[in-house]
């Protein structure tokens, strides 16, 4: 590993030393916040993928009956019937904070009252039941897109937190303590070295 | 805040959310999808994308990964879900523990097959 570029004076190891202390309570610090997040991260995957498949089971059949029921009416009626939307879905829309991580936090507003955007007669009663499933599963689908944004986010945070812990496990700490114990030997030599000076010059002035 | 909802994909699966109350867009393929996308994408919170244009447009989704909204989701379309979903949260789950914790969990569609 290599050693910090200092001057060995007895200020730098008073410096290194301080660095080497905070160094070590961060990474203390950050292997914490990492564990935590990995714990909250693994119970959120799994709530996402189990919601994920729920959704996707549901929405696709959805899809499909919406698809039959559609096809009996032409194609420009259905599109004029569902042209103009009345009513329109709003979602409170908040941020909540996860190990200090803004994460996606909604919850679907009262929509519309249920009523169709189109006169009974325009188009067969299958798409009304469509319709009105996809309206029932849109808290499910809101929550989903909640819990899912979350999962990519926190798992990023994860990644970028672990390179910090690595990259202060395994070169901040180990160059700060390399360079400590450099200064620290360069400090005794220059002491023996003195040392020995006094004593020749003493021995000199005698004789 | 109050955000907006929209859903951008083929004619036929969005019709269906429109006339729930979901903005539609209609994209017919993944160019016109990206356009579309950046558009709306600093006046709607939640943007749902059928899975045919969203698997193309990974990499470019990846960028909206930074920030809390807009939040796009994947969402299977008529033709039925490729499973594009599911390997999001595999591959965010490799990312961030460095395995597969959903091993245990057979892939939708092969019951057979616990342990790959």
């Amino acid at each position: 590993m290599a050693r910090l570029n200092v001057n060995p004076t007895r200020m730098e190891l008073k410096k290194l030393k301080a660095r080497l202390n905070t160094a070590v309570r961060g990474h203390k610090l950050l292997k914490d916040k990492s564990d935590e997040m990995i714990r909250r991260f693994t119970v959120m995957a799994r709530e996402n993928l189990a919601l994920r498949r729920e959704v996707e089971g549901e929405l696709s059949r959805i899809m499909r009956e919406f698809q039959v029921a559609r096809s009996v009416t032409p194609a420009y009626r259905a599109e004029a019937a569902f042209a103009l939307p009345s009513v329109a879905v709003q979602a409170e829309c908040e941020t909540a904070s996860v190990m200090g991580l803004d994460v996606p936090k909604i919850a679907l507003s009262a929509s519309g009252k249920g009523g169709l955007p189109y006169a009974y007669f325009e188009i067969t009663s299958e798409a009304d039941y469509s319709v009105e499933k996809v309206s029932e599963l849109l808290p499910k689908l809101v929550r989903l897109a909640e819990v899912e944004k979350s999962v990519r986010m926190l798992a990023d945070e994860i990644e970028r937190n672990k390179r910090r812990v690595n990259a202060l496990e395994y070169v901040m700490i180990p160059q700060l303590e390399e360079t400590i114990a450099y200064i620290r030997e360069k400090l005794s030599e220059n002491e023996r070295a003195a040392l020995v000076r006094i004593m020749k010059v003493k021995g000199k002035s005698a004789t | 805040m109050t955000g907006k909802m929209a859903i951008v994909g083929d004619g036929d699966s969005i019709m269906v959310f429109q006339a729930a109350g979901v903005s539609a867009f209609a994209a017919e393929n993944e160019k016109k999808a990206r356009d579309i996308l950046r558009k709306i994408a600093k006046d709607y919170e939640v943007i749902f994308l059928t899975e045919e244009l969203a698997r193309p447009l990974a990499d470019f989704l990846k960028r909206f990964d930074e920030t809390p909204y807009p939040v796009v989701l994947p969402i299977p379309s008529g033709k039925g879900g490729a499973g594009l979903g599911e390997e999001l949260v595999r591959g965010a789950a490799e990312r961030a523990l460095g395995i597969d914790i959903f091993l245990g969990v057979a892939p939708r569609g092969s019951s057979e097959e616990t342990h790959q």
